[in-house]
């Protein structure tokens, strides 16, 4: 059975059944009803179309966090457009990178980027008319963007088809530039349906929005909250990181639904303080991203002991493809994580080895996906895509997801790995080929290598070896600031190590082995 | 007053997070958090020292880049908070 449904029909459809029900909240600020937020995006819808925007084309955000950036989405998806968001907190060059790369048409962009971004894509020769939305917040922002600009008439919203693209989501790239994950509405509409089936949500619940629009989880939050009638509350960046904010946060707002990565958790049930509020409104904290350590994970569900637990996991390009319920309480001598779980209904799993030969039970291999969940292709990589899926007999496409697992004799899944360089830091990913890229570009690198190591306090510590050409040693400082120019904040290495020369292998290539021993 | 917090501020950045940094690299509008140079750990970490020992209470909205990205803006808040 296909799903014909185009992403932003159940948002409509909500709208209809609870038009004065509150759609988005922005705490301690404003609120946006579902007939409001409905009409937003359609002026949105209508300017788009009035530019020549039509079914296919790819339009950018540029904004942070807020009702202007929701209305932003479904206006884009209304007029049959793909949505590309990029992280604001970003270097304005790799976010020009990307709406060059995938030739936005238009670019909505906060006032506070649009100087540097201009810049950066004049640099490019990239030319996407831009809307410029002075300030977002409440809406108010997109809407004075969108007053007196000329919109077309008696414009209808699009309903493109199942296979239509309906957002791109970049991820760290190998090789040193971030690749776009297509992601169309069928992929999008199948994981929607599959989270109402399993999470049950209701018009009464009130979901958490702490991933930022340019992150896959966000796909669940918003999407699945406004597809149900339910309240949607965007935690902004700064709150975001804070765990005593975010504990008043959840308990205040009321928060049913939680998601997140672990780290965020990790520190809430550390620093929270989340003794001294009400949290009886919470009923499901649902995490992904990366593994969650049981040491953190046991004390968020001794303090947080009523709500259900799951541990999510699945790539950009499949969203999320297993599921496990953690059953509470966590045994006091249980150090190994969680396991990933069992594969979602509308997916199909199988373990395969190099060959892309099914492995016997049991025994370690890398983790193939197939179904509706499952990317259309990286953007403009043919290569990489055709890399990234094998075909079986019957002609069905498995995307290969890079992690290696094992099947437990209950029957789910046990992340053991990656076969490559990628390495999860507060939920993103991050290749560490791309920051060996960017630290090349600082002249006086001859040489860069980057290793990942585990850390029970942060997860991962990245750190960076480098040798110079005439032997100089840079400060930390300077470091830092030299990587904050290039790279997102996720991905600047904890620790930058200056060698004369990089240890080599016998075929004289970098030794990451022993460059792990350094560190 | 201010000279003192200074001092005693950027020397437990020095020792805490930048160990082996020369200290005139550290300058008082150094971006702190929008280069990494504190991450969302470090950044608790000196919320809870300038609590400890100047006996102030920082608010959760407080504990942000507005307030504390550069030492001259933390030098700031716990000025102001200090009667």
């Amino acid at each position: 059975m296909t799903t014909t449904r185009p992403l932003h029909q159940a948002f409509m459809d909500a709208a209809v059944r609870c038009p004065e029900h509150t759609a988005v909240l922005e705490p301690g600020g404003a609120s946006i009803s579902y007939r409001e937020l409905d009409q937003l995006s359609d002026r949105l819808r209508d300017r788009l179309t009035a530019l020549g925007v039509a079914p296919g084309d790819r339009i950018g955000f540029y904004l942070r966090k807020s009702i202007d950036g929701i209305a932003a989405m479904y206006g884009i998806l209304k007029s049959g457009a793909a949505y590309v968001p990029v992280d604001p907190g970003a270097p304005a060059a790799r976010n020009a990178y990307i709406m060059h790369n995938c030739a936005v048409k238009v670019a909505l962009v906060e006032a506070g980027f649009e100087e540097r971004f201009r810049a950066e894509l004049a640099a490019l020769g990239a030319k996407p008319h831009l809307i410029v939305v002075p300030q977002v917040g409440g809406g108010v922002g997109l809407s004075a963007a969108l007053d007196g600009e000329p919109s077309a008439l008696r414009v209808r919203t699009a309903l493109p088809g199942s296979h239509s693209l309906a957002y791109i989501l970049y991820t760290s790239g190998s090789t040193g530039k971030p690749k776009g994950v297509m992601l169309s509405h069928e992929n999008a509409v199948s994981f929607v349906d599959w989270c109402s089936e399993v999470f049950q949500p209701t018009h009464e619940d009130r979901f958490s929005s702490h991933a930022p629009f340019h992150f896959d989880l966000s796909i669940l939050d918003i999407h699945v909250s406004l597809k149900h009638g339910a309240t949607l509350v965007l935690v902004s960046e700064d709150a975001g990181k804070d765990p005593e904010r975010l504990a008043q946060l959840i308990a205040n707002e009321k928060i049913s639904v939680w998601y997140s990565a672990p780290s965020i958790l990790s520190l809430l049930a550390q620093f929270g303080g989340l003794p001294r509020y009400d949290f009886s409104r919470l009923r499901m904290v649902l995490f992904a991203g990366e593994v969650f350590p049981v040491k953190h994970l046991r004390t968020l569900t001794e303090l947080w002991p009523h709500p259900r637990y799951f541990n999510l996991y699945g790539p950009t390009e499949t969203n999320v493809c297993t599921f496990y319920e953690v059953k509470l309480p966590v045994p006091p001598e249980r150090t190994a994580p969680y396991p990933i779980g069992v594969v979602c209904s509308h997916l199909a799993g199988r373990v395969v080895d190099e060959n892309g030969a099914p492995v016997s039970a049991g025994s370690e291999g890398e983790l193939c996906i197939t179904g509706r969940g499952v990317m259309q292709g990286y953007w403009s990589l043919p290569e990489q895509t055709a890399r990234g899926f094998f075909t079986d007999a019957d002609g069905s496409q498995w995307y290969r997801t890079g992690d290696i697992v094992i099947e437990e004799p209950a029957g789910n899944y046990i992340y053991r790995g990656r076969r490559d360089r990628m390495v999860k830091r507060r939920g993103y990913r991050v290749e560490l080929g791309e920051i060996e890229a960017g630290l090349y570009q600082h002249t006086a690198v001859k040489e860069a290598a980057v290793v990942a190591l585990p850390d029970e306090e942060s997860g991962v510590r990245i750190i960076a070896f480098l040798s110079t050409k005439e032997g100089q040693r840079m400060s930390l400082i300077e470091m830092k600031k030299f990587c904050s120019e290039r790279l997102p904040l996720y991905m600047i290495p904890d620790k930058f190590s200056w060698h004369d020369a990089l240890p080599k292998t016998s075929t004289d290539k970098i030794d990451y082995q022993r460059l792990k021993e350094m560190g | 007053m201010n000279a003192q917090v200074k001092g005693a501020v950027k020397e437990f950045i020095l020792k805490e997070f930048l160990p082996g940094e020369d200290p005139a690299n550290l300058t008082d509008d150094l971006p702190l958090i929008t280069t990494g140079i504190l991450d969302s750990i470090a950044t608790l970490k000196l919320v809870l020292h300038l609590e400890e020992r100047y006996g102030i209470t920082l608010e959760a909205h407080e504990a942000d880049k507005e307030h504390l990205d550069t030492l001259d803006k933390i030098v700031a808040l716990v000025s102001s908070k200090i009667k």
